[in-house]
């Protein structure tokens, strides 16, 4: 037998039809749903008559519009609550699992997957939100579709898929204290470009991926797609088996020690052939922030802001000079002279137990600085957050001057209440600094979430290896 | 599905490259439930100055390119998010075929599923393209889907490359969920074989839920 990527080990293992000329029908385990990319999807099922495949497969929470506090008073946003009432209704007649609003199991789709272990390697994993890639930690083929291919989901319980291209990411080194998951992504995307990716999937390997938690492990697949790829997925090892034992969707006893098995025949077989292969030495990198307007336009934090001339082709130089602009910053500048006026750790990329820990040791003790609007921390999922309090981070936080919220995807994209005024700029775990991403004409940076409770305390950047803390594990 | 064969329109030859999602349809706007009524809102940022007046400086509201149908793009057209509103803001507006060197994956695809065709050339034929675009009010091009060519008035006339099984489902504006129904009993096959299942150990708090 040839050897095999993890890849076409899990797409051929998903192969319900192959037909030369054609794409493949593939068959998926998870169907994740939510309130912003479903109703035109369930709509258009009634419509054409036809009914959801596999209720039993398909999860559903609400996320994107909710509000991270007062959540018991009717919500203002209309089109919000017609989103919430359209879903809720969908779930009942089609006997889906819905975790609402006020479920103890409530949070960001991406973080409550894992949570609560219906996430599991192997598996074909999809959802109408481009994060998906999130799910990639475990060992799983997760990726991001839009809403006709959501209804197609659901009607059928599979995709229509042509295979795509593996790049082979090797991330070798150790990390350097005070250099997090979110650094080592965010300097691949820098290095690979925005659209580096396109048309493959990414399966990150090397010393400093095994090095990381699975929660390290979930940012750096979470923004696979931010470098233009379909996919991007890690082999499961010990600390994934350790991670998921016991959750409620896995199997217990003689069943989980049977799933432990086959999942640790999904890695890659040595001499398996990549399409591409990029290395990274994770020695050598600094914290990162961005400083453009999309995440391949990136640094150390040490950098500076580039001159748009010193780009070779002149779109780029365009596009640098656009960036530039919007967000406000004159070529040459030190990241470490940017100053914030809000700062955001939440998302799918970094809201889980380690980010909020790590965040708060740097900020026990200290204050936000008084040059800020103000500072949110918004746990990934309510079980993220009584946890937190549970390990009283959520005092930590709040002594240091930020809110405390409850969980959804609050201020990464502004679809709620939590969005930045015209002109502010912020500190951001998320992952994507788009113009108006977050408010429209507002500058987003994304940094890591050490970096990001550091400019809070500081008012500006800080390269925060300075001040002697540990990044999430 | 609307079917594509041919298609003829006023170029809007769109000079940036990386244009994300998010600057095709701000997520204020995803809060719809419909797919129509969102080529009001398509590159709503740009487009709008506050009130919702039309900014006299962005190239969608220049008089020249008024009934534009025929979208022009440079390269990472349709990165970011993978929201299909995206494609149905463009298709509502009236665009029926974009061309730019290369698309994001999800967006790609997902212009299928409203009818828009989208056509990759090389670098040096966009630069072309907008060269004439750019000089030439009124400028046109024309999509042939069945020969695979991009051309226009003055004899340009350059062939694209297009999956078959994508040209074949956008020339019949075939339904794609009807095409894999077709396929159903081996779905329930696979299903049979390999038993795919979520069995919920511990309860949860949901509801509706059919797992046990």
């Amino acid at each position: 037998m040839n050897p095999r990527t993890m890849y076409r080990k899990i797409w051929e293992a998903h192969l319900v039809r192959e037909a030369p000329g054609e794409p493949s029908l593939i068959y998926i385990d998870r169907h994740l749903i939510h309130e912003v990319t479903s109703p035109q999807a369930f709509a258009g099922l009634r419509a054409a008559g036809r009914k959801v495949r596999r209720p039993d497969l398909t999860f559903a929470v609400m996320d994107h519009s909710v509000p991270t506090k007062d959540r018991n008073l009717p919500i203002l946003d209309t089109a919000a609550a017609g989103q919430f009432d359209a879903l809720a209704r969908s779930c009942r007649e089609a006997g889906i699992t819905l975790f609402d609003m006020f479920s103890r199991n409530q949070g960001i789709v991406h973080v409550i997957g894992p949570e609560l272990g219906l996430t599991q390697p192997g598996q074909t994993i999809v959802c109408g939100d481009s994060h998906t890639s999130t799910h990639g930690a475990f060992g799983t083929l997760s990726f991001g579709i839009g809403t006709s291919e959501v209804e197609h989901v659901l009607a059928t319980q599979c995709m229509q898929q042509y295979e795509s291209k593996t790049m082979h990411i090797v991330v070798n080194g150790k990390r350097g204290k005070g250099v997090s998951a979110k650094d080592i992504i965010l300097a691949i995307i820098g290095k690979i470009g925005i659209g580096g990716g396109a048309g493959h999937v990414f399966e990150y390997a090397g010393e400093a991926i095994r090095a990381l938690s699975m929660d390290g492990r979930m940012t750096v697949c979470n923004m696979s797609i931010e470098g233009g790829a379909r996919a991007g997925m890690i082999a499961p090892d010990d600390k994934t088996f350790a991670y998921l034992e016991g959750r409620p969707y896995i199997p217990r006893r003689k069943e989980f020690q049977e799933a432990v098995q086959s999942w640790k025949a999904l890695t890659t077989d040595s001499g398996a052939k990549f399409d591409a292969t990029v290395e990274i030495d994770a020695s050598a990198l600094a914290p990162q922030v961005t400083w453009g307007t999309n995440p391949g336009m990136v640094t150390g934090v040490t950098g500076r802001v580039p001159d748009p001339g010193s780009f070779r082709d002149p779109d780029d130089q365009k596009a640098v000079a656009r960036a530039l602009a919007y967000m406000d910053l004159k070529p040459g500048t030190a990241l470490v002279d940017v100053p914030v006026d809000r700062v955001f750790i939440g998302s799918c990329t970094n809201s889980r137990m380690n980010d909020l820990r790590a965040a708060a040791r740097v900020v026990a003790g200290k204050h936000i600085s008084k040059n800020l609007k103000g500072a949110l921390v918004v746990p990934g999922s309510m079980i993220v957050k009584s946890e937190a309090e549970a390990e009283g981070l959520d005092k930590i936080f709040m002594d240091a001057g930020f809110e405390w919220r409850d969980a959804g995807c609050s201020m990464c994209l502004g679809m709620n209440p939590d969005i930045l005024l015209p002109g502010e700029r912020a500190a951001s775990t998320s992952n994507r600094n788009f113009e108006g991403r977050q408010g429209k004409d507002s500058r987003t940076h994304l940094v890591s979430p050490i970096m990001a409770a550091a400019a809070a305390i500081a008012g500006h950047f800080v390269d925060v290896r300075e001040w002697n803390v540990e990044a999430p594990e | 599905m609307q079917p594509f064969s041919k298609h003829t329109g006023i170029v809007l030859p769109l000079d940036r490259v990386n244009v994300d999602t998010d600057q095709m349809v701000p997520k204020q706007f995803l809060k719809l439930q419909t797919k129509q009524g969102y080529g009001r809102v398509l590159f709503y940022d740009w487009r709008y100055l506050p009130g919702d007046k039309p900014n006299p400086e962005f190239i969608l509201n220049w008089p020249r390119y008024k009934g534009a149908s025929v979208l022009l793009a440079r390269a990472g057209f349709g990165c970011g998010s993978s929201r299909e509103h995206a494609p149905w803001a463009i298709a509502d507006y009236g665009f029926r075929v974009i061309v730019a060197p290369n698309y994001a994956d999800i967006f790609y695809s997902n212009c299928f599923m409203s009818g828009i065709l989208p056509v990759r050339l090389p670098e040096a034929q966009i630069d072309e393209l907008f060269r004439r675009a750019e000089q030439q009010e009124g400028y046109s091009l024309t999509a042939d889907l069945p020969a695979q060519t991009i051309t226009d008035e003055s004899g340009l006339n350059y062939r694209f490359e297009i999956d078959e099984f994508r040209k074949h489902v956008l020339l019949e504006g075939l339904d794609e969920i009807g095409i894999t129904l077709k396929y159903a009993p081996r779905i329930a096959e696979y299903e049979k074989s390999h038993q795919p299942g979520a069995t919920m150990y511990s309860p949860v708090d949901a509801k509706y839920s059919p797992n046990r």
